[in-house]
């Protein structure tokens, strides 16, 4: 049976490695892209982020001074046995983390700005669990920085503006310019309710970015037009993906959230059994 | 584009002569100052008090680091640029009681502080999210105020080696980076929404 300390520790190790190591597919639409760019400013911006991401990997730390708000997803089989709070230990492996990895002390409260200094705090980390079929525990971690987080949006647009839709996603990454350090991933979360929806945006986040379909490829196209560019700076790459998960609504609501990710998508998975 | 290699106390002239678009490496001192040391920096403005560092001599850096203390020393693990944009509201105010400024952040900023800029600073662009390889060019922290704050908010003060490269975001001639792209993504998305 996996212990307590099992999952405490799998949460380090999955931090470390979300923040020190890009995973592949967002290395290779970074290469992709800069092979792309002609304009020289572009170009030179986007060599800065992959020479950053090797001396992350070869140093051993965070890509990003910005280690994110600690956001964790765990997927739950509905045969696999628990003998402790599954909470509590994912605490303590953001506890652990802070101090290990380093992670930057970024959760303050929200009101008075105190900081404790361990990431830990009321509903921080934030964690969402899902019970799934099977024998295991799935751990995801997926640090969140605010430059990005900021700039996301949320509209409950009505049932009759099916249409404006794409406009709404587009107009999102046109306000956010360059503050949330394009090339960018766009998560979009379609559909369920105000809350639901942002969800859905955020787990966008954690698909492959190479896992388009014809609708996503689209927006993206449109996206990359806009010449906002790596840094912001002008350029053919203003995202590297478009990610879009829908659910049922209610049939008098339309809910559409954009959650912006910048090019550090960390994120970083574990199987326990 | 030219390219220019900077020590500080860099002088009204040398910030007089970047043009948006140069590229900038900095050797020298940089402090770290992001919203609450800004507001702090206000306070002391309006308390009438001197503030514990020279900000025409150093260059401000819009940055929450991570810092790790090594017996009794501080070491710099990821130092990156954070969004310069949140501080629009403060710098002009800042912008009022020096002679001379270079500030380094990501993002770009508004139209106020590019007016603000003019006849006296620019802004450095520096690449988003590139805190390991900034962290490189810092070869010691020299000291901290304000650690209250917490770590990433409090002023760390950097001595740097080649810090860069770095883009003119913003001149002091009142030219800015951030809005020739900006007019031009209002265009392509106009376009874009024409399109069927």
């Amino acid at each position: 049976m996996v212990s307590f300390e099992e999952v405490a520790e799998t949460v380090v190790e999955l931090f470390r490695k979300a923040e020190t190591e890009l995973p592949e597919d967002v290395i290779q639409a970074l290469k992709n892209a800069y092979e792309q760019e002609d304009n020289e400013v572009a170009r030179n911006t986007i060599g800065a982020i992959l020479r950053n991401i090797e001396a992350a990997r070869g140093l051993k730390v965070p890509m990003c001074q910005d280690t994110g708000l600690p956001i964790i997803f765990a997927e739950i089989g509905r045969d696999f046995s628990l003998d402790f709070n599954l909470r509590d230990a994912i605490i303590e492996g953001v506890r652990r983390a802070t101090k290990e990895v380093p992670l930057r002390p970024n959760a303050v409260h929200p009101l008075t700005r105190e900081n404790p200094g361990t990431n830990i705090g009321p509903h921080v980390p934030l964690i969402t669990v899902d019970v799934v079929e099977g024998d295991t525990l799935k751990l995801t971690v997926m640090p969140k920085g605010a430059g990005s987080e900021n700039v996301s949006a949320l509209k409950m647009l009505l049932p009759s503006q099916v249409g404006n839709v794409e406009r709404f996603i587009i107009e999102v990454v046109k306000n956010a310019g360059g503050k949330p350090c394009p090339p960018i991933i766009v998560g979009v979360g379609i559909g369920t309710t105000f809350d639901g929806a942002a969800k859905l945006a955020k787990k966008a986040l954690l698909r492959n970015v190479t896992s388009m379909d014809e609708f996503e490829r689209g927006l993206l196209e449109k996206i990359n037009s806009l010449g906002i560019g790596p840094g912001g700076l002008g350029g053919k790459t203003t995202a590297l993906a478009v990610l879009v998960e829908t659910g049922y609504c209610h049939t008098a609501s339309l809910p559409v959230a954009v959650n912006i990710q910048c090019w550090a998508n960390r994120r970083a998975s574990a199987v326990l059994r | 584009m030219a390219e220019h290699w900077l020590k500080t106390p860099i002088g009204k002239n040398e910030i007089l002569n970047l043009k948006v678009g140069d590229v900038v490496y900095i050797t020298g001192t940089m402090i770290t100052a992001r919203d609450e040391a800004h507001v702090r920096m206000l306070e002391y403005f309006d308390e009438g008090r001197e503030l514990p560092f020279r900000i025409e001599d150093v260059v401000i850096y819009h940055c929450g680091p991570i810092i790790v203390e090594d017996g009794g020393k501080y070491r710099t693990i990821s130092a990156g640029p954070t969004t310069s944009a949140r501080m629009n509201p403060l710098t002009p105010r800042v912008l009022e009681k020096v002679d001379r400024m270079v500030i380094v952040g990501k993002g770009g900023m508004n139209e106020d502080v590019v007016n603000a800029l003019k006849g006296k600073g620019v802004y450095l662009a520096y690449t988003g999210g590139a805190g390991a390889l900034a962290a490189q060019t810092v070869k010691t922290v020299r000291d901290v105020y304000w650690k209250d704050l917490g770590m990433p908010e409090a002023a760390w003060v950097f001595e740097v080696e080649n810090f860069g490269p770095c883009i003119v975001g913003i001149d002091s001639r009142g030219n800015s980076l951030y809005k020739e792209v900006e007019k031009k993504v209002e265009e392509n998305f106009r376009k874009i929404l024409s399109q069927p």
